[in-house]
């Protein structure tokens, strides 16, 4: 038996939203939903783990601050020391105030850039990658659940139909 | 879903679905543009050739092209660094604050405001590089090992804290705006057939990284956003402060002072908003865009507006009085020459846009109004470039030795330069009214059925 796919398209987040808790009840396997903007709470009636895009950011974070921290230590302090306007760099707790401002940008840069970067790294992102909603109005109003099984499909469609989709399609 | 109370305004006019959004937002890249786009476009093009034409000829013949002399050595790029750096603020502060504090009214004005945010970080930045003199030797401001040519970059100094600065927040602004784009990209680009509109299929097909919209998707994109908004937060706060600090490190009387970077951070916030504003009201226009920049979205830009000028005000007055209150003559000097010297009529102009003009929004009337908005905001630019000339000019024309003194008139290569920017910067907006979403579609289709529900049940709209 060859693999079918089903999609179910929803007119409205609340119904789609319904639809996906009653489906899930019914222990149906959910592929993939699709929406042109994020719907609260489908993440949770999906069962999907919670990001940890923040953590990563935290981590960056810190290496942000730890980089700037070594080179500024390297370059003022240990490389080329200077007698800047009578305040000698020779140990860096004297001069910590005044580092502060780069360290705090850094901190700022690494964190905000390389969480970017993981972000579109693990969303499969980047210039010229084809996109994979199966129908172009998924990024206009229209919401879409899609089903990937073998046998019969009655069951899915008449589940969908009964949670108020406005259209199933089977491929 | 949530109920708002009914006497809540909407932020969205009308019945729109969530495809009349996908429509209104669409139209303008989709549409040839209007007459009025071309004629705007036209001139800022001119300007930009004029200021290009400067630059060069400043970059060919050196900075004494401009008006400065040895006792005014700062002017006109410093004001105008200034200047642009602080339109820029409202941008990140209506995206990433109001974001954090849930203000739903930020969705329909964030995306321009962040685009004006880059545009204008943009022109500041070309301040310090065409004031190098020699611009290819830019790269130098960088921490680069000292056999690459100048010493390594001095930690200590405020000038390297704003390169750190402004590098980060025009890169996180541009990142912080992408993200937030790569929906809408994807919207457009579904729209575009393959067969009708190939080369637009293709270029949005680019810009929207492949985004599809799904569940996780949408969930790591909002927890970024969060994120993003979280340490755009602190950032804008510290760039302006930064930029303060390089006057006010220094020794010069009217600039020692500690009251400069909350100072500078509400004139910043104070002249970001008036420039959304002049934008958006012409935008609003000239881009259809009435049902989604409403009256009440410019209402609460003038409330704020109303209280970062009036805190501007006290900062002056402050000031004030602390140059009597600390006792030294030639700081009381500075101040006294400011608002009573030669320069007393940039110093009227500074108080009164600034001070005066937007008491007026305390009226009901004038602060629910387009027109008036609009020329109040005219006012603020003004005030706002007048109050960084008078702070640099001012405090530098009298210089320690009375036989230095002496007074600065902008040269032809100054004026062009300036007006180069400005026309630059309207070049890059029109460009980015007609080819991006110019609303965030994916964020505002979240708010469209619970803004402002009650009140239209209760008035049957």
């Amino acid at each position: 038996m060859s693999r079918k796919t089903v999609y179910g398209i929803f007119d409205d987040e609340e119904v789609l939203l319904n639809s996906v808790k009653e489906i899930k009840s019914n222990n149906i396997d959910i592929k993939e939903v699709y929406t042109p903007f994020p719907v609260h709470g489908l993440d949770k009636a999906l069962g999907l783990k919670e990001t940890r895009m923040a953590i990563a950011a935290f981590v960056y974070g810190c290496l942000g601050i730890t980089f700037a921290g070594l080179m500024i230590y390297n370059i003022m302090i240990i490389d080329w020391p200077m007698n800047i306007g009578g305040k000698p760099n020779f140990t860096f707790y004297h001069n910590v105030p005044s580092f502060v401002p780069v360290m705090f940008e850094c901190t700022v840069l690494f964190a905000a850039h390389l969480m970017s970067i993981t972000y579109l790294i693990k969303c499969g992102l980047f210039p010229g990658a084809k996109s994979e909603n199966p129908d172009p109005r998924t990024t206009d109003d229209k919401f879409l659940i899609e089903f990937e099984l073998e046998g019969s499909t009655k069951k899915i469609k008449d589940l969908l139909s009964k949670t108020g989709a406005s259209e199933i399609n089977e491929k | 879903m949530q109920k708002e109370a009914e006497i809540r305004d909407p932020l969205i006019l009308g019945k729109k679905s969530y495809h009349d959004i996908t429509l209104d937002v669409s139209k303008p890249v989709e549409g040839k543009a209007n007459k009025y786009w071309w004629i705007l476009f036209s001139i800022s093009f001119i300007m930009f050739i004029w200021g290009v034409l400067s630059m060069a000829y400043t970059i060919g013949t050196g900075i004494g092209s401009w008006g400065l002399n040895k006792t005014v050595n700062w002017a006109w790029d410093i004001t105008n660094f200034v200047w642009w750096i602080g339109i820029g603020h409202a941008g990140t502060l209506i995206s990433a604050v109001l974001l954090l504090f849930r203000q739903k009214w930020r969705m329909s004005i964030n995306r321009s405001a962040e685009a004006m945010t880059i545009f204008g970080v943009a022109q500041a930045a070309l301040f310090p590089l065409i004031h190098m003199g020699r611009p290819w030797l830019a790269y130098w401001v960088f921490p680069i090992p000292n056999q690459f040519g100048s010493l390594w970059v001095n930690f200590n100094s405020p000038l390297l804290w704003d390169v750190f600065a402004i590098s980060t927040y025009f890169s996180v602004s541009v990142v912080f705006w992408y993200i937030g784009l790569i929906p809408d990209f994807a919207m457009l680009r579904d729209r575009f057939n393959e067969k009708t509109a190939p080369m637009k299929k293709k270029l949005y097909s680019f810009l929207s990284f492949g985004w599809s919209g799904k569940a996780k998707h949408w969930q790591r994109f909002e927890e970024v956003s969060l994120v993003l908004a979280g340490l755009a937060t602190p950032l804008v706060f510290s760039v302006h402060s930064i930029v303060s600090m390089d006057f006010a490190t220094s020794v010069i009387p009217g600039w020692h002072t500690t009251i400069f970077p909350p100072y500078f951070v509400l004139g910043a916030l104070f002249s970001g908003f008036a420039m959304v504003e002049t934008l958006l009201i012409i935008m609003r226009k000239v881009v259809n865009m009435e049902a989604y920049i409403t009256i009440k979205h410019i209402e609460y830009m003038n409330i704020i507006i109303l209280l970062t000028g009036s805190l501007v005000g006290t900062a002056y007055i402050t000031e004030l009085f602390m140059a009597w209150y600390s006792g030294v003559e030639f700081e009381q000097y500075a101040f006294l020459n400011r608002a009573t010297g030669p320069y007393w009529w940039s110093y009227a102009i500074m108080m009164g846009c600034n001070v005066l003009t937007p008491q007026l929004y305390w009226i009901n009337s004038i602060r629910k109004s387009f027109i008036a908005t609009f020329i109040l905001s005219i006012f603020v630019n003004i005030g706002m470039w007048f109050e960084r000339f008078v702070i640099i000019v001012t405090s530098l024309h009298r210089d320690f030795l009375p036989s230095s003194w002496s007074m600065f008139s902008p040269s032809l290569i100054d004026i062009g330069i300036y007006l180069g920017t400005i026309g630059f910067f309207f070049v890059l907006f029109l460009l980015y009214a007609r080819t991006f979403p110019v609303i965030a579609q994916a964020e505002l289709k979240t708010i469209v059925k619970s803004s402002g529900s009650e009140y239209k049940n209760k008035n049957n709209e």
